[in-house]
């Protein structure tokens, strides 16, 4: 949205140049982000997923996992908000359990990404020379690969198991993360403060540390956000595939995948898991749009 | 530019060998043995052995790789141990319907999401804007091969006019085309609209407009020709990821291409044929790429090769 208010706020920019103690760009952010609907509307879904993750367990009427043939494929009703699957399991209850296993794959496959790639980043930012050149040149081969296809790699390699579909999503995200820390360490790598510090003795680690990543974290933390969508995205395309969670774990790519069979007599059953799909993934990437332009307020990419 | 394009063709090459060693070293760190698989149950460890022995994987693994490597630039991608064919007839059997569907698929993505992107940049903040904005959020949010039982759904089975899938004729290619086109599209959508808007606030579309230049002229030719980079290079990158992609898209619409391909040979273990088609799939990849790269030159006279 900021996109269009280009013009304004660019000589709006110019004349506010406040002193930076007053308003630290964490301070602007925040308060462009509380300006952003849709970003709030992001966050606010993002936190209500996140609670019916946690409460699962009080949330869901029945258990996930308890079959009853006797009301297989029943469609929704007062009974199963949700209907019921073909071995008549709680569709509501496992929706609701799904949360928790999609949220957690996205945040733990993202940080598996952020650390390995900040790291990589940073040290190929930071140092240049040699080892830049070498990092670069792994990621760049890693890049060549559709990433979706990197990842179903790994994980048949690893074997099937949400475990393995963590760490293929963490590594499948790497290069990215890698990427954009590298960038962000080498414009602020040239600033009198890191001049100073080096002046003054510090060493390598904490000029890193203190200085580097602090100074370059901001575009880390909104890829972070946009990445767990992809992450959610393709961890339930897995699944879908059979190389994700197995049965009976109330995962919403391996529901989708088994409602195919009944797609003509009970829809409902790969309908559901689909919207719980979209609207959580949709929900990070509302969040992360939001943090995105809140950061930068001109709407430059 | 020829020598450019040498140039670029010759950097390619540690890159695929980057490439094929990376997918050597993850196929071969499978656990579980290929050749018990390919020996079948009823095989005692002679005859275990024996298989081992025929496929070479008695060798170190550099030689295995070595052997691999030479193989490879005979055009020799193994064999499949599944059917006994050689991989790359496997695969190039199967290939067009993998590049019919993604080249189908770009091209919905490109009338849509363009369109839908230079609508909505014209109008900003208009009903029109943010209708298509929300839309393109959703676009992007949803799982393509979800987006695609839902398109079965309604147009194979509430209104028949299509089928669920196969690939033997142009029909069959209509729905697995707009599934994936249309999420992509919407990622177009979001693009082409922010990389115009920021060329539509410069100066010289301000010149353009004074001139007294027709508006649509100004969109399209002014403006447009000047936000294509970021358009260009989100098209040669969706291709990749359509590529990767079509392992979803075929098995829902039970197609047989490389995606499905690539499935079943994961699930019956046939290392060869994995990683001869992932190797195949890169390396179009990289070409694509390629081919993205020097696209710039052509939009752009400003950028220049050396």
């Amino acid at each position: 949205m900021s996109q269009i208010q280009a013009p304004i706020i660019e000589t709006d920019d110019n004349s506010i140049s406040l002193p930076p103690s007053s308003r630290s760009p964490f301070k602007v952010m925040l308060m462009q982000f509380k300006k952003n609907k849709r970003a709030m509307v992001g966050l606010w879904m993002v936190i209500i997923f996140v609670l019916v993750a946690i409460f699962a367990p009080f949330i869901a009427p029945y258990d996930p996992i308890k079959q009853n043939m006797d009301i297989m494929l029943q469609p929704p009703s007062a009974d199963h908000l949700f209907g019921t699957d073909e071995f008549g399991r709680d569709m509501f209850s496992r929706v609701i359990y799904g949360a928790q296993i999609s949220l957690m794959v996205g945040i733990v496959g993202v940080l598996i990404s952020l650390v390995i790639g900040v790291a990589l980043g940073t040290i190929s930012g930071y140092f240049g020379g040699k080892i830049d050149a070498l990092i670069m040149r792994i990621i760049d081969i890693f890049m060549a690969f559709p990433s979706f296809l990197l990842a179903l790699a790994i994980v048949s390699v690893l074997g099937p198991g949400m475990g393995n579909v963590m760490i293929a999503i963490g590594l499948f995200s790497v290069p990215t993360f890698a990427r954009l820390s590298r960038s962000s360490v080498l414009s602020v790598k040239g600033k009198e403060y890191i001049e100073a510090a080096k002046s003054m003795g510090a060493t390598n680690t904490l000029i890193i540390f203190k200085h580097v990543i602090p100074n370059s974290i901001a575009p880390i933390i909104v890829l972070s956000t946009l990445r767990i969508a992809t992450a959610i995205l393709t961890a339930a395309g897995l699944s879908f595939l059979g190389m994700g969670a197995q049965p009976p774990t109330p995962e919403w790519g391996a529901m989708l995948s088994t409602g195919r069979e009944y797609l003509r007599s009970a829809p409902h059953v790969s309908t559901i898991p689909g919207l719980a799909i979209m609207f959580m993934v949709l929900s990070f990437n509302m969040l992360g749009d939001g943090l995105r332009d809140a950061l930068d307020p001109r709407g430059k990419r | 530019m020829i020598s450019y394009i040498l140039k670029r063709l010759l950097q390619m090459i540690p890159t695929l060998i980057g490439v094929s060693i990376i997918v050597f070293i993850l196929i071969h760190s499978v656990p579980g043995d290929p050749a018990r698989m390919v020996a079948g149950p009823e095989a005692n460890e002679q005859d275990i052995e024996r298989v081992r022995d025929r496929l070479g994987l008695n060798d170190p693994l550099h030689i295995q790789y070595g052997n691999y490597v030479i193989g490879l630039l005979k055009g020799d991608l193994g064999t499949s141990m599944r059917s006994d064919r050689p991989v790359l007839e496997e695969i190039l059997t199967r290939f067009p319907t993998t590049i019919i569907l993604t080249t189908m698929a770009i091209i919905i993505m490109v009338i849509i999401g363009l369109l839908a992107g230079i609508f909505s940049a014209t109008k900003p903040n208009s009903l029109l804007d943010n209708t298509t904005m929300m839309f393109s959020l959703f676009g992007i949010s949803m799982p393509v091969f979800w987006l695609g039982l839902m398109l079965i759904l309604a147009f194979s089975y509430y209104i028949p006019i299509l089928p669920s899938g196969g690939n033997s004729g142009f029909k069959h290619f209509i729905l697995p085309a707009f599934a994936v086109g249309l999420s992509s599209s919407a990622i177009l959508a979001r693009l082409t609209r922010s990389s115009l808007l920021e060329v539509i606030h410069q100066d010289y579309v301000r010149t353009a407009r004074a001139k007294g230049v027709k508006e649509r002229s100004v969109i399209f030719v002014h403006a447009l020709k000047n936000a294509l980079i970021p358009i260009i290079t989100i098209i040669g990158l969706e291709f990749g990821s359509l590529l990767g992609g079509a392992v979803l898209t075929e098995t829902v619409f039970s197609m047989n291409g490389i995606g499905r391909f690539i499935i079943q040979s994961i699930q019956f273990r046939d290392y060869p044929a994995i990683q001869g088609s992932i190797l195949f799939i890169a390396t179009i990849f990289v070409i694509v790429n390629l081919i993205v790269d020097l696209c710039y030159s052509l939009v752009d006279p400003r950028v220049k090769y050396d």
